[in-house]
C-alpha cells in the first residue's frame, strides 16, 4: 500500500552491481598493518582518495581470519565506495581480497610491496588511484527510490534518554520504511542481554528465533561468560552509560531495543560483517557493542548510511559510511552540539512526538543520501576498526 | 502540556522513572507523565538527582525488582523510599 514515504527518491550513485550508494569515495585499502604507511602515501599523493588503515591482518586463521577478510571485501565493495586501490605485503591475500571487491564489477587494482619496496609500489599504485580518481569524479549522481538504501544502526553512549527518545526515532523510522522496501541492520549482540526474550519474538518465525537465540547464547557463553573476571557492571553498562542514568545491562538493553520500532520483525541473521543474501528487510548482525566496530562491521555488510542514538554524546564516525547522531538529552544538545545531526529532545519536553521525530530522521537521511555531510564527516571522524575474534598465530 | 516535565515514566507497571531535567533539586514538586498513555501525576523528589537518573516511584525494598518499560531491569539491594535516587548504589543487574 503507498504511503507518505513511497514516493520518497534520493539522488544517489548506482554502482556496476545495482546498488545505490551515497557517497562516491576512491579508497586506498590495505590488506594488512603493515601495508598502512604505503597506503598513506598514495593518498597523500593523490588527492580526492582515502586510505583505510587498520591494526590487522596477519598471522591470522580460521573464523578471525574470515571475518578479516569479509570485512575488508565489504569495505571495498561498499556501494559508497567508486574505485579501490588494494596493497598488501605479498600477493596472495592481496589478489583474494581485490578478486572479492571485483564481483561487485567495480574497479580494483593491486599491489604487493615485496620485491618492490614501499617506493616503487606506491609509485604504481598512485598512478592508478590518480586514474580512478578522474573515473569517480566524472559519475554522476542519479534519482533512485529511498527503499533502494540499506541504512544501519547502532547506538552509543546510551543513557536513559535513548531508550526514551533518540532508539525510538531510530524504531519508527525502520516502522516506516521496512515496509518500503529499505534493508536495515541492527545488532550489538551483548547487548541484547535482558531483552533476549523480547527480541527473539521480533525474529519473522520460530526458525530465525530460535537461531538467533543460539547465537546470542553462544556470544554470551563463548565470550562473556568465559572471560569476564567479576562481572560485567563496569563495562557494559559502560562508565558513561552509568553517569547517564543507565544502572543495569536489562535497562539498556531495552533501551537499545527500541531501535527496531513497534512492528519490525527481523528475517534473517547476519555472522560479523556478512553481507544480506535473503532480500529486503531487517537483519540482525552479531556484532560487537563498540561503536567503530559495530559501524564498520555493518558499513562491510554494505550499510550506505548508519543512523546512531546517542545519549552522552558519542562522536564516532566512519570513513566510507554517513554516521547520522541523534540524540534526545538536552545537555547533550547543550554541550555537544556539533556532534548532533538530528535533536529530538523535543520528545522528553513532550513538545515532539515519536512520529514526528521519525519523520525528522526520515528527512535526514533524505538529505545525507543528496549528499548533506554528516556532523562526524564535517568533523573528521573516520573510525575504521576490525573485529578480532581471538589471538592471532 | 504546557508545563514540562521533570519525570519521564514508560509504562504504567514501572516503579522507577527516569529525571529529565537538569539540575533537580531534592524537594521538587514533579510534574511525571508516562509515556505509554501521556497521563500525568505529580511526585515529591527527595534528593537531588542529575538528568537521566531514576527515581523511585514508590518505596522499595530490598530483594524487590525494578521495573521499567514494564520490564525487569534488575534487583533493588537496598531500601528505596519514595522520591528517592535509583541507581548502582541501590539497584544491580541480575545478568552478571
Amino acid at each position: 500500500m503507498a504511503s507518505k514515504y513511497s514516493n520518497i527518491t534520493v539522488q544517489g550513485y548506482r554502482r556496476e552491481n545495482g546498488r545505490v550508494g551515497v557517497r562516491n569515495h576512491v579508497i586506498i585499502l590495505p590488506v594488512d598493518d603493515i601495508s598502512n604507511a604505503a597506503c598513506e602515501a598514495v593518498a597523500n599523493n593523490v588527492k580526492g582518495t582515502m586510505a583505510i588503515p587498520h591494526a590487522y591482518g596477519r598471522l591470522q586463521f580460521g573464523e578471525d581470519l574470515e571475518v578479516h577478510f569479509r570485512t575488508i571485501i565489504g569495505t571495498g565493495a561498499n556501494a559508497n565506495v567508486a574505485a579501490v586501490v588494494v596493497i598488501g605485503i605479498e600477493p596472495g591475500w592481496t589478489k583474494r581480497i581485490a578478486d572479492g571487491i571485483r564481483a561487485t564489477g567495480k574497479p580494483v587494482a593491486e599491489f604487493s610491496i615485496e620485491q618492490k619496496g614501499d617506493f616503487e609500489t606506491i609509485r604504481a599504485a598512485s598512478w592508478a588511484a590518480k586514474e580512478f580518481v578522474h573515473h569517480a569524479s566524472e559519475i554522476q549522481r542519479e534519482e533512485c527510490s529511498i527503499n533502494e538504501l540499506w541504512v544501519s544502526t547502532k547506538c552509543g553512549e546510551s543513557d536513559t534518554t535513548t531508550g526514551l527518545g533518540s532508539c525510538p526515532t531510530v524504531g519508527n523510522m525502520y516502522d516506516k520504511l521496512l515496509p518500503e522496501g529499505i534493508t536495515g541492520f541492527f545488532g550489538e549482540t551483548s547487548e541484547i542481554t535482558g531483552a533476549e526474550h523480547i527480541c527473539q519474538k521480533r525474529a519473522i518465525n520460530e526458525e530465525v528465533g530460535e537461531r538467533w537465540y543460539k547465537m546470542w547464547k553462544a556470544y554470551s557463553e563463548d565470550v562473556i561468560f568465559a572471560h569476564q573476571t567479576d562481572d560485567l557492571s563496569d563495562s557494559q553498562p559502560t562508565k558513561g552509560n552509568i553517569e547517564g542514568g543507565l544502572t543495569t545491562i536489562e535497562e539498556k538493553a531495552l533501551g537499545n531495543l527500541e531501535k527496531i520500532g513497534r512492528t519490525s520483525k527481523f528475517i534473517d541473521i547476519l555472522g560479523p560483517a556478512e553481507a544480506p543474501q535473503s532480500g529486503a528487510g531487517l537483519y540482525f548482525m552479531d556484532s560487537s557493542s563498540a561503536a567503530a566496530e559495530c559501524v564498520t562491521l555493518m558499513a562491510a555488510g554494505g550499510a550506505v548510511i548508519h543512523t546512531f542514538p546517542t545519549g552522552q554524546g558519542n562522536v564516532v564516525g566512519n570513513p566510507i559510511v554517513p554516521v547520522i547522531k541523534i540524540t534526545a538529552n538536552p545537555r547533550t544538545v547543550r554541550t555537544m552540539s556539533e556532534h548532533v545531526d538530528v535533536d529530538v529532545s523535543g520528545i522528553l519536553r513532550r513538545e515532539q512526538t515519536i512520529d514526528e521525530a521519525g519523520d525528522a530522521l526520515i528527512e535526514m537521511i533524505r538529505r545525507t543520501a543528496n549528499g548533506r555531510f554528516t556532523a562526524a564527516e564535517a568533523l573528521g571522524h573516520r573510525e575504521f576498526s576490525m573485529t578480532k575474534l581471538y589471538r592471532s598465530a | 502540556m504546557s508545563e514540562i516535565p521533570h519525570l519521564l515514566v514508560h509504562e504504567e507497571a514501572d516503579n522507577v522513572g527516569v529525571v529529565v531535567v537538569e539540575g533537580l533539586k531534592a524537594g521538587t514538586d514533579m510534574l511525571c507523565c508516562i509515556t505509554h498513555d501521556n497521563s500525568t501525576f505529580r511526585l515529591t523528589s527527595k534528593a537531588d538527582v542529575p538528568i537521566g537518573h531514576k527515581v523511585a516511584l514508590k518505596d522499595l525494598k530490598a530483594g524487590d525488582t525494578a521495573m521499567k518499560y514494564g520490564e525487569d531491569i534488575g534487583k533493588i539491594i537496598a531500601d528505596i523510599g519514595k522520591g528517592e535516587h535509583v541507581h548502582t548504589h541501590n539497584c544491580k543487574t541480575k545478568r552478571w
